[in-house]
Order: structure tokens, then sequence, then C-alpha cells
């Protein structure tokens, strides 16, 4: 569905990835770790035309979406949050989901009623008609996420959905997540979290200083010695 | 108790009036000319309703989609020389100079913005400031259209509604003026409703999200821009065929682009009656104070106004709307 073909992004002196080259099947949970600055944020700017990259390719559905502006990327079926939250924040939840409806419904109503699915998917009904500047970090990674979705992607890019929640809340995350792929959606995970990625992943790339060290099933990765090393290794110390 | 988001629940605009305040607005709006008959009450209405049209064009394009535009005036002297030009040089009817006004500023609008506002940061606030006063010099050095004495009107008698000439009454030149800004009321009403209304807001208040959900920023941004130099137009085509007399110096100054930047902020960004409650607020006290300067206004005016954005943007960045809307929740506080 996705594929990374040696993508190459420097900032001045600062090569903040470099050959990175993996695919995503249709259906699956990719996860991307690696420790912070490794370039995984960047990797999604660069896949949703955030930025562009000095050298390679990045092919969706089989054609190179390179150059495309961002709002033209999420046309073709790629939805992401990013890992700054960026809510809309004089909007309300509800309208704040509706925005990416509006690409595929004419009536505002229609809108509003499949955007109140999303709301209930992620857990946020209740809060539809509040500004979005009220939330809580959790409301908001939720409300990222139901924002994403409603732009119906087929591919979704999450960006440390985890990160900054507190522990309660993370199990919820992680099934919302588990029950996107069940819905039909592929998903391409940022991931600090071990055990999250371990129970969600199909496959994980990871990343270190710019570099991809290492692409394989969990497990595999878990084993890697330079994974554990430049990663593990330090979280676990 | 104060839990998190209980201070957020929004105060729409049905909670401040609903349908019966605005019912009694209209019809005081349209019954005024009648009661009120002393020409300068009337004079300060129309100014009012003139300038509120242009005020509700730049609540559109910056209000709610978040872009500053410092050179409104350009398209309000382009509407007001439109409609001038063609009708003392050729006798055109004002009401087809208007549209001939409309379509220039279109064109200009898209001149501008299709550079500027695709770039980030502030370039669009400052190209508009520096084409607005490029525009001004341009006109007052351009003799084919009346150089720095710009164009008289010539006044005609007969057929006042081809003319767009009232000389026997301003009744007609205000219902004109309230019609146009009915006008724009519904139209801001409507575009708050649609999906051209959230967008504006998405782009304003987080542009990467909004593009990561499909929004072409640059499209939209654009459209918002042709709204607004569409309102100035008319509302300098109108100010053109009231006051009759136009240059440069009247319809062109930054002077003019930054009091409707003050009005709108004023009243309420981004409020659908904020650039209404900011005119209605502000003409009154402008025109007493251009009589007490005794001048038209100038650098003085600029540096109040300047001053006095700053203050509303520090201390009340939501206007006077923003000003009741807490009121009315201190109320309801008190009260449950
Ligand atoms: N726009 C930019 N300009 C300059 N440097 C940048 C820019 N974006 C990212 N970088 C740098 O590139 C490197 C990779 O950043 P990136 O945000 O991709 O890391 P990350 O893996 O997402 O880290 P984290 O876990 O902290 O989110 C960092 O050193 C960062 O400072
Ligand atoms: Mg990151």
């Amino acid at each position: 569905m996705l594929a990374v073909n040696y993508l190459n992004k420097s900032f001045g002196g600062l090569q903040a990835n470099q050959n990175i080259n993996f695919e995503v099947a249709e259906g699956e949970i990719l996860g991307v770790i690696g420790p912070n600055g490794a370039g995984k944020s960047t990797l999604f700017d660069l896949v949703t035309g955030f930025e562009k990259p000095d050298s390679g390719d990045v092919l969706f559905l089989g054609k190179s979406i390179l150059g495309l502006r961002p709002d033209q990327i999420n046309r073709l079926g790629i939805g992401r949050t990013f890992q700054k939250l960026k809510p809309f924040p004089q909007m309300t939840v509800e309208e704040n989901v509706m925005v990416g409806l509006m690409q595929h419904v004419s009536q505002m109503n229609e809108a509003r009623e499949e955007a109140h699915r999303y709301l209930e998917f992620v857990g946020l009904i209740d809060k539809m008609s509040v500004y979005a500047h009220g939330l809580s970090t959790g409301q908001r990674k939720r409300l990222e996420l139901a924002r994403a979705m409603a732009s119906r992607p087929k591919l979704l890019l999450l960006d440390e959905v985890t990160g900054g929640v507190d522990q309660k809340t993370v199990p919820e995350l992680v099934s919302l997540v588990e029950r996107l792929r069940t819905e039909g959606t592929t998903v391409v995970l940022i991931e600090h979290n071990m055990k999250v990625l371990m129970s969600l992943a199909d496959h994980v790339v990871a990343l270190h200083l710019g570099q991809q060290i290492a692409y394989g099933r969990p497990q595999e990765i878990q084993a890697h010695k330079q994974v554990i090393e430049s990663y593990l290794g330090a979280s676990y110390a | 108790m104060v839990t998190e988001g209980s201070d957020t629940r929004i105060v729409t605009p049905r909670r401040l009036g609903g349908r019966i305040p605005l019912i009694l607005l209209s019809v005081a709006a349209l019954v005024f000319p009648w009661v009120f008959e002393d020409a300068h009450t009337q004079h300060v209405l129309i100014m009012i309703f003139i300038y509120g049209l242009m005020a509700l064009g730049w609540n559109i394009i910056a209000g709610y989609c978040g872009q500053i535009s410092l050179g409104q005036a350009i398209f309000f002297g382009i509407g007001a020389y439109s409609t001038s030009f063609l009708f003392a040089n050729f006798g055109i009817t004002p009401w087809i100079g208007m549209l001939f006004g409309v379509a220039v500023s279109l064109v200009v609008a898209v001149g501008i913005g299709l550079p500027t506002l695709r770039l980030r940061g502030h370039y669009f606030a400052i190209a508009t400031l520096v084409i607005g006063e490029i525009t001004q010099t341009i006109f007052i050095n351009w003799e084919y259209v009346g150089g720095a004495t710009g164009i008289w009107i010539p006044i005609v008698w007969d057929d006042p509604w081809y003319t767009f000439q009232f000389h026997d009454s301003k009744i007609p030149t205000y219902y004109i003026g309230l019609a146009f800004l009915t006008g724009g009321l519904a139209f801001t009403y409507w575009m708050e409703r649609s999906k051209l209304g959230l967008y504006f807001r998405a782009i304003r208040d987080e542009p990467d999200a909004a593009s990561s959900l499909g929004v072409n920023l640059g499209r939209y941004k654009l459209l918002a821009f042709m709204i607004a130099a569409t309102f100035a137009s008319l509302a300098g085509s109108q100010f053109a065929q009231y006051i009759l007399v136009i240059d440069p110096d009247t319809v062109f100054p930054l002077l003019l682009s930054i009091l409707i930047v003050l009005m709108t902020m004023l009243g309420g960004l981004g409020q659908i009656w904020g650039p209404v409650v900011g005119a209605a607020v502000l003409l009154p006290i402008s025109e007493a104070t251009r009589i007490y300067f005794g001048g038209q206004g100038g650098a003085e005016d600029l540096m109040i106004y300047g001053f006095l954005i700053v203050i509303i943007s520090v201390f009340y960045p939501r206007g006077l709307f923003g000003l009741i809307e807490r009121l009315i929740k201190r109320r309801d506080n008190a009260g449950s």
C-alpha cells in the first residue's frame, strides 16, 4: 500500500532521514520506534507532504506522491495525527471532526452525523459542543484521532498516540488502534512504548539518528542487538 | 466546582439574541429614517452601513480565515473609481459600474493574493499594506482618472435610480446601504454554517492540521480574500455615489484600511455582528473627532486607531461581543 524508497532528508548539516526504505502492506499495523530525534516524525512529514525529501520516493497505491501538497495527499487517502497536537482550538469538538469530512459529503448535517460516529468511537461524544481548547491532553489525543479518521483515510499515520497521556488511558487508545485495523484501516504507528508495539504491530521499523537500523517482526526487533543498544538499552537502564 | 471543560460550553449567537431581537432590530432599521429625519443622524447611519459592509468583508478574510489584510482601501477605492469614472466619462449607470468595480477588485485580489497568501508569516499583511500605499500613489499620479483632484461626478437630477444620485433625500441611499449590509450579514450567516466557514476557521486556527485534512489552503485563503475585496468594492461604489466627489486621499488612504481593522476588532473578530457593532460604535465617535480636529483625519487618527487596536487585542481580544458573552456567563453562573 505504501512504499518508502530510500528517503533522505537533512536539515542543514543534520541527516534526519537517511535511506529509509520499507513497505506497508494493506491491513497491517507497522510500528516505528527510535529514541528522541531519530527522525520518526520527519518520516511522517515526508510521507504526508509537509517536508520535501532531498532524494528518494514515496509510493502510495503504486503511484508516486512526491511533490504533492498535504491536502492532495490526504485526499488520496493518507491521514495523519501530529505529535505536537494541533486541534482547532476555537472550534467545537464536533466542528473539528467535520473538517476532514467535507471532502466526502456535501451536506453539513450529513457531516455532523458522521462526525458523531467518530466521536463515539473515541469516546468524546459528550464533549462535542465544547471548544477544543478546553480539552485535556488525553481528550485532545482522541480528538486528533477522530479528526484524522473523519477524512476516511485508507492509511493512517499516528504519531505517538499514547505519549504524554496518563497510564490508565493508554489501554483505551491501544484498543482504538486495534479497532481501526478491524475496520480495515492500515496504520503506521510511532510508539515509544515497547509493550504497546508488541501487542499491536505486525512489523516494526527501528530508526536511530536518522538511519534505519532494523525492520522486522516485533519479536525480532526486540531481540535486535543494535536496537537494544540504541533504544531499549537506554530506556531499560 | 470547576471541572475540566466546564467553562468552555459555547455561547452561541442564539443565546445572545435569537429571532425576536433580530426582528425588532430589522423593524427599527426600516422605520429609522422616518422617525429620525435629521440629516446628520441619517448621514451617520449611512456611513455605518457602508463601512460596516467593508468591515464585514475584512471579518471574513481576517476574523474567520485569519489572514490580516491591511489594504482593504485598495478595493474600496477601486469600487469608488469604477462607478465614478464610468459615469463621468461614458454616462454608464453606477449599477454597472459597481459590477465592473467588483470585477476589477477580484482581478487585483487574485494578483495580490496568489503570490502572497501561500507564504507563511506576515507577508500577506505587509504586501497588502505596501500595495495599498502604492495604489494610492498611482492614482494620485494617474491624470487619466483625475490625478490628485480625483473625480467630480456630474450632478444629474433626472432618473435618480439610473444615476444612483438622490438629491432630495437621503432615504433611498439609506435603504440601499441597509440592503447591501443586510446582504453582507446574510452571506456571513450562510457562510458560518457552510463548508466554507468551517474551512476558513480551520485555516485560521491551525493551517497544518487543515491541510492534513484535505483543505487546499491557497485556494480557500484566496477565496476569503476575494469575498473581502468584493464587499469593500461594493462599499466604495456606494460611498462614491453618496459623496459624489472622490480623490485618492479619501478612498485609498491607509487610515481607512486601519479603521476597518479597528471597527471589526472593537465589535468582535470572527463574530457575525462584530463589524456592524464596531462600526456603530466607532463611526459616531470618528465623525465627532473629525469635527473636533477640524480636518479630514490624518496622522492623529492613525495614531489613535493604532493605539486602540493594541489595547483591544491585549485586553479584549474578543471585542464587545466577548464582553457581552462574559457578562451572560457570569449571570448564568450566578443564577445556577
Ligand atoms: N524543521 C526542522 N528543522 C530543523 N531540524 C529539524 C526539523 N524537524 C526536525 N528536525 C531535527 O531532525 C531530527 C529528527 O527529528 P524528529 O522530530 O523527526 O525526531 P523524532 O524521532 O520524531 O523524535 P521524538 O521522539 O522526540 O519525537 C531532530 O534532531 C530534530 O531536531
Ligand atoms: Mg517525533
